[in-house]
């Protein structure tokens, strides 16, 4: 027994995207619920209609969601553990309950609110730990410096070069400029405005950083039976799958990645039971929104989704491939480093956008969309959807 | 000559320390200058920081190694940039992680400091410094070996 096509998203919603800390005075809760809300309205159901959240990244608090959304049971509130690894996991997690009959319409809702914490110094936040301990001492205080350390290893080995980080962050770039909701709208950029960019954690250089926003994103979720009779066009689940081997393990927070897990993003699990479920491989995907916190794990991951060979992607993306009209159109609203970051959300969100047609970007019958969520510690995850 | 950058010591204030059973004994021989790295008693797997068990036959006894404190970096990145306070002074510093050739197994996140930035590379020999904290930790440091 698989999840495979069983269940569908049927609404998405989201808030505008805003500039870190410009979402006030709305709260935290104030923007999830919009995003439901308008998850919901999308579908052409109520919050009545909702029995279950699934979350991950730390979630939400469903007793506060239920009080002020006036839902009136919960039958299914779960998370999957870990951090933006998991937002693709997280619609495995909503498919398996309403497949086993636990809940019926499930809410995946993620988002993220920057005003007391900026998640780019986000490690410096974190209590001292026997294993963190090593990292303060040498300075690793974000995330992307702790990337960094991946990305010369794979620079190291393979001979790619910034510039290829750069492709993706000029084509993701170049997307968001048919996309209006995009932070970087209105915003064009070359290789020269790439270069000229402060390094802030050598190789990695502002461009190659995600964006820091605020707002949320939902979608809802219910058998593919039902959805046949909502309103939109259904994008059904083919397949999510969520983890990580050992090898891999606290990935950049350990360092001790076997030689040729360390210079990856480590989904080779977690693509190979995606593309296993769906029964389908990644010649079949027609576009993917791939989690990109910073360019040089969008090469990485490129890889380990099997869209070339291992350490081939700074060529892949150096030949067109990832633009619109190219092998494997990327990131079509912009993706993480110039359209929105919400943890992931934006490119679930992307991802049934260009399965409905519907995209700004719309790659011409798109069937089947990844989108990958991590890379992190254990969990990343990935999703596959598809339309009729 | 005046022109050439050199790396700092990364940001002491971001600096806290935490240590358990299982990682001690490294601090403990670091304060004697001494760079140890731990092996599991029963079946001589290699692993760092030593976590509770051996993934390979869940012994909990380690046996720590005096190393010579020669490594080889296995990657590095170079902060040029201060995102919190009390960075900005010393930027720019050098995050490193390193291999042992006399220890292979086990890797360690640390610095290299009072290197030429444009020097470094993967692969670059380094050797250990002892840099004794007021708190009364001791970091072991890199700095390039003499070639």
């Amino acid at each position: 027994m698989t999840i495979k096509d069983k269940t569908a998203i049927v609404g998405v919603g989201a808030t505008p995207y805003y500039k870190r800390g410009k979402s006030q005075p709305q709260t935290m809760e104030e923007l999830v619920g919009k995003a439901t809300l308008a998850a919901l309205a999308d579908a052409g159901l109520k919050a009545t209609d909702v029995d279950g959240f699934a979350f991950f990244g730390g979630g939400f608090d469903t007793p506060t969601l239920v009080e002020t959304l006036g839902i009136p049971e919960i039958r299914f509130t779960a998370m999957l553990t870990g951090t933006g690894g998991g937002s693709a996991g997280a619609l495995g997690l909503a498919a398996s309950a309403i497949i086993t009959g636990v809940a019926k319409t499930i809410v995946v809702v993620g988002g993220m609110q920057q005003i007391l914490h900026r998640y780019g110094v986000s490690t410096s936040d974190y209590p001292p730990t026997p294993y963190n301990t090593f990292f303060s001492a040498a300075g690793l205080v974000g995330p992307g410096h702790l990337f960094a350390l991946l990305a010369r290893r794979h620079m190291h080995l393979y001979g790619t070069r910034r510039k290829h980080f750069g492709e993706i962050a000029l084509s993701n770039r170049a997307n968001a400029q048919n996309n209006p909701e995009a932070v970087m709208f209105g915003k064009p950029m070359t290789m020269e405005d790439y270069f000229n960019a402060p390094l802030l954690a050598d190789p990695h250089c502002l461009f190659d950083f995600c964006l820091e926003n605020d707002g949320a994103v939902a979608v809802v979720i219910t058998s593919s039976e039902r959805a046949r009779d909502l309103r939109q066009k259904p994008a059904y689940i083919m397949s999510s799958t969520h983890g990580g081997e050992r090898s891999w393990g606290r990935a950049m927070y350990w360092q001790g990645m076997s030689d040729e897990f360390y210079a990856s993003s480590g989904q080779q699990s977690v693509a190979r039971h995606l593309y296993e479920v769906a029964g389908i491989g990644p010649q079949d995907v027609d576009c993917a929104q791939i989690y990109d916190h910073f360019t040089s794990q969008v090469l990485m991951q490129l890889e380990d989704f099997g869209f070339c060979g291992k350490g081939e992607s700074g060529a892949f993306v150096e030949s067109g491939a990832i633009r619109m009209g190219g092998k494997l159109p990327l990131n079509t609203d912009g993706g993480q480093t110039s359209c929105g970051y919400m943890w992931g959300m934006t490119h679930i969100r992307e991802a049934v956008l260009q399965i409905r047609g519907t995209s700004t970007n719309q790659v011409q019958g798109a069937k089947i969309v990844l989108a990958t969520g991590g890379p992190t510690a254990i969990p990343v995850s990935a999703a596959l959807l598809r339309g009729e | 000559m005046s022109d050439i950058i050199r790396t700092k010591t990364p940001p002491i204030g971001l600096f806290q320390f935490a240590a358990d059973t299982y990682t001690q004994p490294f601090w403990d021989a670091a304060r004697e200058h001494k760079l140890k790295m731990p092996s599991c008693s029963a079946c001589g797997f290699r692993r760092f920081p030593p976590t509770p068990f051996c993934p390979e036959c869940h012994s909990q006894d380690l046996t720590w190694t005096e190393l010579s404190g020669e490594a080889i970096i296995y990657s590095y990145t170079i902060v040029e940039r201060a995102v919190l306070p009390g960075m900005a002074e010393f930027i720019p510093y050098m995050p490193i992680v390193v291999d042992f050739p006399d220890f292979p197994g086990v890797r360690l996140v640390s610095s290299l400091v009072d290197a030429p930035l444009d020097a470094v590379h993967v692969g670059s020999k380094v050797r250990v410094r002892w840099d004794d904290l007021p708190d009364g930790v001791t970091l072991p440091r890199f700095v390039l070996a003499d070639d």
